[in-house]
């Protein structure tokens, strides 16, 4: 059998089946036990695997070689994978239609590897076929052939990435996503903030809005092409929703006070949100459909930060209702509130897994800042990361990886940062999400439908 | 004339830039020299080169446009309430003028939570203006929560200086 290959996982399961339904175009073969990493057990070895330019003719290499660099980069960024340098390769080109000197790549220690081939069409659209093989049961692993218009080449890395990921990891892949934040530009007494959104990699970058009004926090819809966001428009902060494809921004009800930290249901239908009013700040939700408005708690308190469970029927929020800030859980309709953070320090800004199975929180204790993940009953509570000022957690699609900010404060001359940084749940692997200007309140979105 | 005129400008000049210095007015207990400076500023310059009554500096100046709030707090301490009780019979003299409370706090909270933070501050300010007798028609509040610090500076010096409420003439 294959354990080579696969026994730097953890907890996989190879069968034959595995290598039966990977035939040009087919879906990878579910039927067998779920391949997955126990990422509790900690640090996994990066798999050493080689990345092939796609082979091409004309314009079509170049989108080869360009393909294969997207690629290699997103499965690197992972840290579960080891792309190889190609200046190691013996076999230097491999088009789908032959099969890889498997010795050739196995002298390099290639663990898998991926090839592909381009074509363009008559009708000038990108044709990508690519394989995935197991370079130690020199078999192949998956095949597939996707076609999109030039403009959009990156997108089939990207959807080529998740593949792959999904292929080798047993858990869906998060790379053909988009990330809006808050750019921030100026010193820190006339900070300058606008609404940007790129792709999870950093290509594609955007500014969405001018920067001469403040916007904070913003939030992807998960089924539309529309952003929530906190913007002061005429001095008075309230929660809008964005149009990406239009750019159209339009505010969200009417309400006798301030709304902000605004956030999507999970079917899309609603927008949970806090709104201010005398000093007291309570949880609502808005219907956009019939612009129907619930109140949810009632009490002298703020609670505020309020997130959906990915079935919709719980909420997670923070309040400092029993004294200082801590999290909570209700109902979808406000019953049953329970706290569910007991620790040393305060609690904030909670976000449930997409898997269900975590909320990760920012927390303040001892003067620093820190990034953590708990069950949702508040049990086995985890620090991922700590500093100065880290905040706003927000989960990969695939509630695996977890995206934040951290301001690196400067000296009295200015000279701080403010950046996003990407960790994975075991703690490892943190990393620099590169924006062209400092970075703050990120969202991940969905993966593109 | 001319020299004494710049004089004039120069001790008006000295005068705001103490009464402004928010450490002065953050640290200082309660009215007794600040107000005795204001008071001074307001007699010997008020008719002719002094700030415009009524306006944003007469108030910054003469008054105090600002009150501090302790760590994740939003009560109003006995030197607050001097200034609010000096600002609500600043209003009273200044009965056109209406204002917007801005509540602001520092960097050591997480943005949601200080934005609500902020308009409790805010509130806590309007609130005792109204039991002075100020109209509620003339008070608006809005909360920046840590996003309009005055102090860049990430230390406890700068932090006491950004949570604040400030009273702005409209």
């Amino acid at each position: 059998m294959k354990m080579r290959f696969w026994g730097l996982f953890r907890h996989v399961a190879l069968s034959a089946a595995l290598i039966a339904g990977v035939l040009v175009g087919l879906p990878g073969e579910r039927a067998y036990g779920e391949l997955r990493i126990d990422i509790s057990r900690g640090r996994v070895e990066p798999l050493p695997l080689a990345v092939i330019n796609f082979a091409g003719a004309g314009e079509a290499a170049r989108y080869g070689r360009d393909l294969a660099q997207v690629i290699a980069a997103n499965l690197e960024r992972s840290g579960l994978f080891r792309p190889i340098n190609q200046a190691a390769f013996i076999q230097r080109e491999l088009p789908v239609d032959v099969l890889p000197r498997f010795g050739d790549w196995r002298v390099i220690n290639a663990q898998a590897l991926v090839n592909g081939s381009v074509t363009v069409a008559p009708d000038g659209r990108l044709r990508v076929e690519f394989r995935l093989w197991d370079v130690y049961a020199e078999a192949q692993l998956e095949g597939q052939s996707v076609a999109t218009v030039p403009g959009n080449w990156r997108r089939l890395a990207h959807v080529i990435s998740d593949m792959i990921y999904q292929r080798l990891t047993g858990e869906s892949g998060y790379f053909d996503t988009r990330l809006v934040y808050i750019a921030e530009t100026g010193p820190a007494t006339r900070r300058v903030k606008r609404l940007a959104i790129m792709d999870q990699d950093g290509a594609n970058h955007k500014f969405l809005t001018d920067g001469s009004t403040l916007v904070l926090t913003p939030r992807f819809s998960p089924t539309t092409q529309e952003i929530t966001y906190l913007a002061y428009y005429n001095r008075r902060p309230r929660v809008y929703i964005f149009n990406i494809d239009t750019g159209q921004q339009e505010v969200l009800g009417d309400f006798p006070g301030m709304t902000f930290a605004p956030r999507f249901s999970p079917d899309g239908n609603k927008v949970i949100m806090s709104l201010s009013r005398n000093g007291v700040t309570d949880i609502y939700t808005m219907d956009l459909r019939t612009r129907a408005v619930s109140r949810l708690t009632n009490s002298p308190s703020i609670d505020t930060s309020p997130t959906y469970a990915p079935d919709g029927r719980q909420i997670v929020f923070n309040s400092d209702r029993g004294g200082s800030q801590q999290l909570y859980v209700m109902s979808s309709d406000g019953d049953n509130v329970r706290r569910i953070s007991f620790g040393r320090g305060r609690y904030a800004t909670p976000v449930w897994s997409p898997r269900g199975d975590l909320i990760a929180f920012t927390k303040i204790v001892g003067g620093q800042f820190h990034i953590g993940v708990m069950k949702p009953d508040g049990s086995g509570e985890r620090l991922l990361t700590s500093g100065f000022l880290v905040e706003a957690p927000t989960w990969a699609p695939n509630g695996r990886v977890l995206i934040y900010f951290k301001q690196i404060p400067g000296g009295q001359r200015g000279g701080g940062a403010t950046r996003l940084f990407s960790i994975d749940l075991t703690g490892f692997n943190e990393r620099e999400i590169l924006t062209p200007v400092d970075a703050s309140d990120p969202a991940w979105s969905p993966l593109i439908p | 004339m001319r020299t004494k005129l710049l004089s004039l400008l120069a001790a008006v000049a000295l005068l705001g830039a103490c009464s402004t210095d928010p450490q002065t007015a953050a640290t200082t207990s309660g009215s007794g020299a600040s107000s005795g400076a204001s008071t001074a500023a307001v007699t010997s310059t008020a008719t002719e080169s002094g700030p415009a009554a009524g306006s944003q500096e007469d108030l910054a100046v003469n008054v105090g446009d600002r009150v501090f709030f302790g760590f994740d707090k939003f009560d109003l301490t006995a030197d607050a309430r001097t200034v609010l009780e000096r600002q609500a019979f600043w209003m009273r003299k200044n009965g056109a003028v209406t204002v917007l409370i801005e509540g602001h706090c520092d960097e050591r909270g997480t943005r949601e939570y200080n934005i609500a933070l902020g308009e409790r501050r805010a509130n806590a300010v309007r609130d005792y203006l109204l039991t002075l007798g100020i109209d509620a028609n003339r008070i608006k509040t809005i909360s920046y929560g840590k996003e309009r610090p005055v102090d860049g500076g990430h230390t406890e010096t700068a932090w006491k200086k950004n949570r604040r409420a400030v009273t702005r003439v409209n």
